[in-house]
């Protein structure tokens, strides 16, 4: 896609032009969903193993 | 009546497992983490001949108090912050010390997990390999069995209980939109549901009564006031959750905290009769969209949200015409803060509580994963947010990431696991336990009692819990090298059984 391509053009509430810069708000968006993934394959390396046995034997005795 | 300053604090069962110890046993884990984390220091007997837990606020006198379970008082430490860290009910419970405002009381609970946290490694040292110990800030296993969070108020005694309970009823079913922490699934017989706002919500079946561990009410009766019974009640409210947000617990006490106080003045217009309380309680915490409503005495129907608005404004009224302290104010702003964005989006709130936060974990987990709500894997990372170790608890990921706001720097949370709050009772307590421990038998929420090496014991009454704070009693500890200098300066020289002192 060439660059004229992603900047689109709309009218704000003075009716003045806005230009919007797609190719921007992409790349935010993609860092942010590069921060989710990092930090999913972090919480990952952490997250107890066997997590269906683990579980299951979690019984505690009922309190307050 | 003027209102009675807010005198507040917090107790935590914490939930606890070990894995690979196929003969696990809670009350003997429980038992192994407070005396690993009391090391060597001195045990101090918690008096109980001063409790009274079968006494009943709507002056119905007394029912029998609960038979003891065998386990029960056997351990247990007094902290120099003030703290009691004892076994209860198979559990290690933390109650914090009695703090000045909702700030204090949030940061007091944080030092709980912290205490604990480090309990757990000490314990963890006696361990065979390959066995590992868990503490969860949590409130249910997710089968059936559910242990408290609670918080207590001072309050006026004047104030008669049944209009307290008519607010209060309302208030605490529409607050657990903020105070959840999240659950996966449902659980003693209510609706099936793939995720609720809150962990206790399932376990409430009475509006009011005297029970904290079966057929649990909305509004509990315990009459226990730790303090002067003619002047003040203490009101222990057990319909909440265990938080690790930090927002969390600040807004759930503060908020608490202003609705008494408004209440005690008159400040609150009629009340808002839920038409079904116990079916409010778990339909508000099984709607996490936010958008069912409850039906009210006058056939009327409000939201959660609607009945928080009001609350709000009802205690906003009453701080205009009364003033509010700077840590009220900020109550406010929170509370108002987090209902705009409930409304608005309540994964907007994911940065200050704990049951967006944990949604939000799951959603993209089962976005990632392609994962049905009755995975295990969710079941797991359910449980796995509350853990308090810092490296395996998913709150301290979000936390260590910048996904979560925080009122508190580690340092201050550090500081408070040592060092007593400094304007109550507190103060006093966890200052003598610090530096006269050795001499200390007993003591209690209201009473401390000293071996000062004479024939009789000295009790040291602390029924005031505004008094006994840094600016009374600095200088007289101070001035007191020994525990014997303490107890003369405090007048009980006699050597009598049963001398009394004051700190005050």
């Amino acid at each position: 896609m060439a660059e004229q391509e992603r900047k689109q053009t709309r009218r704000d509430d003075s009716g003045r032009e806005v230009e919007e810069d797609q190719h921007a708000a992409t790349e935010v968006g993609e860092e942010l969903t590069e921060k989710i993934d990092d930090l999913l394959d972090e919480i990952d390396s952490v997250l107890e193993e066997n997590a269906e046995e683990f579980v299951k034997n979690y019984v505690q005795k009922g309190g307050q | 009546m003027s209102e009675v300053h807010k005198v507040v604090g917090t107790e935590t069962e914490f939930g606890i497992t070990i894995r690979n110890h196929p003969d696990f046993n809670p009350v003997v884990a429980s038992s192994l983490v407070i005396n690993s984390y009391a090391g060597t220091s001195t045990r101090i007997q918690w008096s109980y001949e001063e409790e009274s837990p079968g006494r009943d606020a709507r002056g119905f006198g007394y029912e029998p108090a609960p038979t003891a379970e065998f386990e029960t008082g056997l351990v247990n430490v007094v902290l120099t912050n003030g703290a009691r860290l004892y076994v209860d009910h198979a559990h290690p419970e933390y109650s914090s010390p009695e703090c000045y405002d909702a700030l204090e009381a949030a940061l007091y609970d944080k030092a709980g997990e912290l205490v604990l946290e480090r309990a757990s490694k000490a314990a963890s040292r006696v361990l065979l390999e390959g066995q590992r110990l868990y503490i969860h800030k949590n409130n249910s296993d997710g089968k059936g069995n559910s242990y408290g969070a609670h918080e207590n108020y001072l309050v006026d005694r004047r104030l008669p209980f049944g209009e307290l309970v008519r607010h209060l009823i309302p208030f605490f079913a529409s607050r657990q939109i903020y105070t959840g922490s999240g659950k996966v699934g449902s659980e003693n017989g209510r609706p099936a549901v793939d995720y609720q706002i809150t962990q206790r919500a399932d376990f409430f079946e009475e509006e009011v009564g005297l029970e904290t561990t079966l057929k649990r009410p909305i509004v509990n009766t315990r009459d226990e006031p730790h303090a002067d019974p003619s002047l003040y009640r203490r009101l222990h409210v057990i319909i909440g959750d265990s938080n690790l947000s930090e927002t969390q617990t600040f807004l759930k006490v503060g908020a608490t905290a202003l609705v008494l106080s408004a209440i005690e003045v008159g400040g609150l217009g009629e009340p808002v009769d839920l038409a079904h309380p116990v079916e409010s309680i778990w339909r508000v915490s099984h709607d996490p969209t936010l958008r069912s409503t409850l039906e009210l005495d006058d056939g009327t129907h409000a939201s959660a949200l609607e009945l928080q608005w009001h609350y709000l404004d009802w205690v906003s009224k009453y701080a205009e015409v009364h003033g509010v302290s700077d840590v009220e104010r900020l109550v406010l702003d929170t509370w108002e803060g987090i209902l705009t964005d409930l409304e608005r989006d309540p994964a907007s709130t994911a940065d200050r509580l704990d049951w967006t936060a944990k949604l939000d974990l799951l959603d993209r987990y089962r976005e990632r994963d392609g994962l049905a709500w009755a995975a295990p894997k969710l079941r797991l990372l359910d449980l796995q947010y509350h853990d308090v170790d810092r490296t395996r608890g998913l709150y301290h990921r979000l936390v260590a990431n910048g996904r979560m706001k925080r009122l508190f720097t580690d340092a201050e949370i550090e500081k408070a696991a040592i060092a007593p709050p400094e304007r109550t009772r507190a103060y006093f307590r966890g200052s003598c336990v610090d530096r006269y421990g050795d001499a200390i038998v007993a003591a209690n929420w209201d009473s401390l009692i000293f071996d000062v090496g004479e024939e009789a014991l000295k009790r040291v009454p602390m029924m005031e819990p505004l008094r006994g704070g840094k600016d009374r009693v600095a200088d007289l500890l101070e001035r007191s090298p020994t525990p014997a200098d303490l107890v003369r300066a405090l007048g009980g020289e006699d050597g009598r059984a049963g001398t009394e002192t004051d700190p005050s």
